[in-house]
């Protein structure tokens, strides 16, 4: 608890978000991490649509993708859905 | 001064007196699912429905669980909701109640109190409700089919109540009162639909940092109840309990204010004494046998036996000084559950007010009578025999058995 932790008395009622979910980076979170090779990688875009976290990125001026590590918990789905194995898990240490 | 209104006598019975005032109630929305002694409520309203009678939003849902599911979601963006169910129906809700009080949702549901399986029964007791007493939910308990009527046109007033913001069940008693036929004065519609308002909203800082009004809105984005752990779900149980502090007043307001309009009035609308001010011996009860027990008193009297009765209209929250002044000069107790808890030494309502008589001066003697389990009929001469094992009491100066069962075979 910080000083900065509002009492009861000051908190919206029944939860309600009072800050955005983009100031609490959940990148941390993860063991292994999503490591593409963009000479396989077709820009088919599943991994982009398959990403629970939304943390795969589709930059139609750049005609390319790009992972956001911030939010990114290595869960791997995309290395598993991508049809040209283009994604390796690699543990940070790798 | 309002004057009380013209009414319209009608005979209803309890389940259609809900449904009544549920009609005249003007309601967005009604979500529920079909469980005896509960159904005519939803039954009937899903007539005028059909009927056009009403502008209600009804959902047919698949079970209790998404009945309140839906109630909650309906709530949050706005609407007023209701909903109705007794027995496994409520118990199937059982998630779902915390989800309606920790979101705030201001709820109104009705409950045909039923006993629970097994064995199966579907008769009337309280194991339902007071299974649910620690959801956080206001509990009100009607004793005929009048104060079920009554009953659910205040509790909207009571739950939307921008210092309470609690969802509220009203109990009536299955069969009993759901499906007995009384003489019910119903106000007209406009007087309700005066009464009951609309819905006000306390606002909130959302995550936009924006302030609006608290509900689902897609121009105010904003999300309820989603998260919270070690460092604020602490803080948001809090608020509920000051929530029910806060409904202690307000409902004592919604009933003097119905008087007004109605002409009735239920004790203070948490608790109603009837011939204590003298009473050495009196009976504490919820419900429709409060009824019965008046009819015992006035026997009582009679005789020259100086007997009262408090009725608990409200159980949560807890009228805790109401309960203590109304037994102030009262020598011996009598707390009537007509649930039982396994294992926990007595019911519910004798745990509760042993517990709040523990701080007063003077304590009276306190015994429990546990009654009624699977609608068993208890008589006027039973409940007379409780008053008799009162001053029994009293004349020994101790209590020997402090928990009994009235009309068990034995």
């Amino acid at each position: 608890m910080t000083k900065q932790d509002k009492n009861w008395k000051e908190i919206a009622p029944a939860g309600v978000c009072s800050k955005s979910s983009i100031g609490f980076l959940t990148g941390d979170w993860k063991t292994y991490t999503p490591v593409r090779d963009p000479e396989k990688c077709t820009r088919c875009l599943l991994c982009v649509l398959f990403c629970p976290d939304g943390a795969i990125h589709w930059y139609p001026d750049k005609g390319d993708i790009e992972f956001d590590y911030s939010f990114c918990k290595g869960c791997g789905i995309c290395a598993n859905q991508c049809p040209t194995n283009a994604i390796t898990m690699k543990l940070e240490q790798e | 001064m309002q004057k009380v209104v013209k009414q319209e006598m009608m005979a209803l019975a309890g389940d259609q007196a809900v449904a009544y005032a549920v009609k005249q109630s003007d309601v967005d929305v009604v979500a529920a699912y079909p469980i005896t002694p509960q159904t005519i409520i939803v039954e009937k309203f899903s007539e005028y429905v059909a009927d056009g009678e009403v502008e209600t939003e009804f959902v047919c849902v698949e079970s209790e669980h998404s009945a309140m599911a839906a109630s909650i979601s309906a709530s949050a963006t706005g609407a007023r909701a209701f909903t109705a169910t007794a027995s496994a129906g409520l118990a199937l809700m059982h998630e779902m109640l915390f989800v309606a009080s920790g979101c705030r949702a201001p709820v109104v549901m009705a409950v045909a109190n039923r006993a629970l399986s097994a064995p199966l029964n579907i008769h009337g007791d309280h194991s339902d409700s007071m299974a649910q007493r620690d959801s956080g939910w206001i509990q009100m308990y009607a004793e005929n089919a009048q104060e079920a009527y009554d009953s659910i046109i205040q509790a909207f007033q009571i739950a939307e109540n921008l210092d309470v913001l609690l969802p509220v069940m009203v109990g009536l008693d299955g069969f009993t009162l759901s499906h007995t036929l009384e003489n019910v004065e119903a106000l007209p519609d406009e007087v309700v639909k005066e009464f009951v308002g609309v819905r006000k909203f306390p606002n909130v800082l959302t995550h936009a940092g924006k302030t609006a009004p608290f509900k689902l809105d897609p121009a105010n984005p904003m999300t309820m109840g989603p998260i919270a752990l070690q460092n604020y779900y602490f803080e948001f149980k809090r608020q509920q309990e000051e929530a029910m502090t806060n409904a202690l007043n307000v409902i004592q307001q919604v009933n003097s204010d119905y008087a007004k309009i109605s002409g009735r009035s239920y004790g203070n609308g948490l608790v109603e004494g009837y011939c204590l001010e003298d009473a050495e011996v009196a009976a504490i009860c919820l419900g429709s046998t409060a009824g019965t027990m008046k009819t015992v008193v006035d026997d009582l009297r009679q005789d020259g036996v100086k007997a009262g009765l408090l009725k608990l209209r409200t159980f949560r929250p807890l009228p805790v000084e109401a309960i203590r002044s109304a037994l102030e000069n009262v020598k011996a107790v009598a707390v009537m559950d007509k649930c039982m808890s396994f294992g926990g030494n007595g019911g519910p309502v004798f745990h509760e007010v042993r517990h709040l008589l523990y701080d007063v001066a003077s304590r009276p003697y306190v015994v429990n009578y546990i009654y009624g389990l699977g609608g068993r009929d208890t008589s006027p001469s039973e409940l007379r025999s409780i008053y008799e094992n009162l001053q029994s009491i009293l004349q020994a100066g101790r209590v020997e058995t402090p928990i009994q069962y009235l009309g068990l075979r034995d």
